[in-house]
């Protein structure tokens, strides 16, 4: 079985979605990020998801770019990004690469894919890249044995869905709204929709919600029909607001205290 | 290859495609869509309506009626003689995309993207633009055709070009600066990219060059052939012979991909794409993406583009705002490519002396964009030598540029200076002025050409 569905298994057995915590490799610097990436393991996130900074993140809101800038501006690099995958391993987390697809591209697939497996890395998840471009990842993370992780979309058709869901290993990321990446005050019937639609479509695949989860209270909403709460603005938000690794500790305790107040899916 | 036949200027159908994207899009290894998800329902929709929208002879009719009456189609070939003899003894003529409605060949894709944006149902067209030009072009296709019009544009271009965010306010259109990442054209093509995915259910993204994902780049270059289709006929009408090369600026590359597409079957035709070479490709300062880049993933599609070695996209300089992008269409990667056009670096100072030269030889005020395909025309010439025929895309009138090349010659408040074809181009700013780049980086044109 694969890392990814392993530890999100292991939440469900404890009657609870798992927390899954998106923070970008480089903010505010390399050892600043790995130290945010650790606490918030420690306080109770399942999954990191290790942020490769782009110059271009087009699915992404003003905060998650406003600290991929810097991290791009430094130099932040692949190399950075293994030792990060590497810290979030050793924290007893899984991590799993979250990457436009141009970085993978230049670094080499299949040696992006031997090093990340070699860096305990559980796979990737990449936004810009859908099943129908993916054939040389596909091939080269089934040959690493890593994980891959697709998007679905509220828009997406169930022919769609069926296949994303079909191309993927770990989970399936349902974008709980059509739009990019931030916080917002609700989350929205649509992603509940979009849930259920991708389990119809895909019985056997975990299905987990991310685009909007900001606090407590959100990630028990989510964690009612969703089998992991997926956060990442709230988390840069922390760091943008100076308030680091103790910013993200807190954030991690009142989202792990939501996953776990929703109760067990029915 | 699939041939075409010669098409004639005004005909109802559009011409067929060469053998190439295939269905999804890829033009060899390059095109394709890396994109969201999210966007993947509202591209294919966008390619259904367009397929039936293309052989639809009630589409067909109205396009070609705004493209005589509104655009002023078709656009003459005019002869050069006085500026070819600086081009080594060949022939020169110029396809006049300079004299349509709005000044450039923008208004040749943005008619048809906003006839198709009704046919869809959809109320609202969102536009990029690197300065204006293709900006002001949707903002007056908006205007013409009852749509709702928002523009994305880098903020330190529309404190530059005010008149230019003045004349698409007038149109109807919003114009919102963009303040994300580098500030620039590939800054205001994400947040255009990010509207769409949050609005997609009301808006339609009218792409201004062939770039991006599928079917963007081949449905740019079915509305700009008609640039290369007039010309082709024209030319062998009054020389009864083919030109023995075809010569365009190359930023995002829609204007060279009109001009070239109707070529591509004619063997003996050269096809040659003229590049921003900015201070120079061994220089860090250019934009030349297949000179001096190489192939990956930006926008939308798989292409050459300019990366550092993570893969983050390095900005580009040019003289010219319209050639200031570090990516370009799949389609001219593939040409390159399979060899069947090449693709050459023009400086910054080499495309102002063609630009000042067609000015006093013609009459002619050329866009800074086209003026690189002048001077690729004068280095070829002189290769080809006596007799050889060059056929080269006026992509846009220079009308725009006029701030540009007043602070480039050292013009304004200094009377005694002579902007002649002699002047020596690689002149400091005079103190206090502008820099030639920073004047330069704010300049309309055929942007992405």
């Amino acid at each position: 079985m694969s890392a990814l569905a392993q530890r999100i298994e292991a939440a469900k057995a404890q009657g609870r979605a798992a927390l899954i915590a998106y923070l970008p490799v480089g903010y505010p610097d390399v050892d600043g990020s790995i130290a945010a990436m650790v606490a918030a393991v420690e306080a109770g996130a399942d999954v990191i998801e290790v942020g490769v900074p782009y110059s271009d993140p087009g699915m992404d809101g003003p905060v998650i770019q406003e600290a991929v800038d810097v991290a791009v501006r430094a130099g932040v690099g692949m190399r950075d990004v293994l030792r990060a995958v590497g810290a979030v391993a050793d924290a007893g987390a899984v991590p799993v690469v979250m990457s436009y697809w141009n970085p993978i591209e230049r670094y080499g697939v299949d040696r992006f894919a031997a090093d990340l497996a070699a860096a305990g890395g559980a796979g990737a998840i990449t936004p810009d890249l859908i099943p129908d471009e993916a054939e040389e990842w596909i091939a080269a993370s089934d040959r690493a044995g890593l994980d891959r992780v697709f998007l679905v979309a509220p828009s997406s058709t169930d022919a769609r869905l069926a296949a994303t869901a079909a191309a993927s290993r770990g989970f399936v990321y349902a974008a709980s709204t059509m739009g990019v990446t931030g916080t917002r005050a609700t989350v929205g019937d649509a992603a509940e929709v979009l849930v259920a639609r991708t389990r119809q479509a895909a019985p056997d695949r975990h299905v987990c919600v991310g685009l909007g989860v900001s606090n407590g209270d959100q990630a028990a909403e989510v964690a009612a029909f969703a089998d992991g709460v997926i956060v990442g603005s709230a988390y840069v938000r922390e760091l943008l607001e100076g308030r680091g690794a103790a910013g993200v500790r807190a954030l991690t305790e009142d989202l792990a205290g939501g996953v776990r107040r929703a109760g067990a899916r029915a | 290859m699939t041939t075409t036949s010669p098409p004639q200027p005004g005909e109802l159908s559009l011409p067929a495609r060469p053998g190439w994207p295939d269905a999804t899009g890829h033009f060899g290894v390059f095109g394709g869509r890396f994109v969201p998800e999210a966007l993947v329902a509202a591209l294919d929709e966008l390619t259904e309506a367009y397929e039936a929208m293309r052989v639809d002879p009630a589409f067909l009719a109205e396009f070609a009626r705004l493209q005589r009456d509104y655009t002023g189609r078709p656009s003459p070939v005019t002869e050069v003689p006085k500026f070819a003899e600086h081009c080594g003894g060949a022939r020169v003529l110029l396809k006049r995309e300079d004299l349509n409605h709005t000044g450039s060949h923008k208004i040749n894709n943005v008619l048809g993207q906003a006839l198709l944006t009704k046919r869809i149902g959809k109320s609202r067209v969102i536009a990029e633009t690197g300065a204006g030009q293709h900006g002001v072009a949707t903002a007056t296709a908006a205007a013409l055709m009852g749509l709702s019009c928002t523009v994305y544009m880098g903020e330190e271009d529309t404190r530059r070009q005010a008149l230019n965010v003045a004349r698409m306010r007038l149109l109807g259109a919003e114009v919102i600066p963009v303040t994300t990442g580098s500030r620039t054209l590939k800054d205001a093509i994400n947040e255009a990219f990010r509207d769409w995915v949050t609005n997609v259910e009301t808006t339609n993204y009218v792409f201004g060059t062939v770039a991006g994902p599928h079917p963007f780049p081949a449905m740019v270059r079915d509305f700009q052939r008609v640039i290369g289709d007039e010309a082709r006929a024209q030319v062998l009408e009054r020389e009864g012979r083919l030109p023995d090369a075809v010569l365009a600026c190359v930023g995002g590359g829609s204007n060279a991909i009109g001009i070239f597409t109707a070529f591509v079957p004619d063997d003996g035709v050269r096809l040659l794409g003229l590049e921003a070479g900015g201070d120079g490709v061994d220089t860090e300062r250019h934009a030349a993406t297949i000179t001096g880049g190489s192939p990956g993933v930006l926008h939308g599609a798989r292409s050459y583009l300019l990366q550092d070695e993570h893969g983050q996209t390095i900005e580009s300089h040019s003289i010219s705002a319209g050639l200031d992008y570090p990516g370009v269409g799949p389609e001219h990667s593939y040409l390159h490519d399979i060899g069947r056009a090449e693709y050459r670096p023009v400086t910054d100072a080499e495309a102002m002396e063609a630009f000042a030269l067609l000015c006093r030889t013609e009459g002619i005020i050329p866009a800074i964009e086209s003026a690189h395909a002048l001077a690729g025309a004068m280095k070829l010439g002189q290769e080809l030598g006596t007799g050889a025929l060059l056929l080269v895309n006026l992509s846009g009138r220079g009308d725009k540029d006029v701030e540009t090349a007043s602070r480039w010659f050292g013009l304004g408040d200094r009377e005694e200076v002579d902007p002649g074809p002699g002047l020596d181009t690689d002149q400091q700013p005079t103190e206090g002025a502008v820099s030639n780049h920073e004047a330069a980086a704010g300049q309309e044109a055929g942007e992405q050409a």
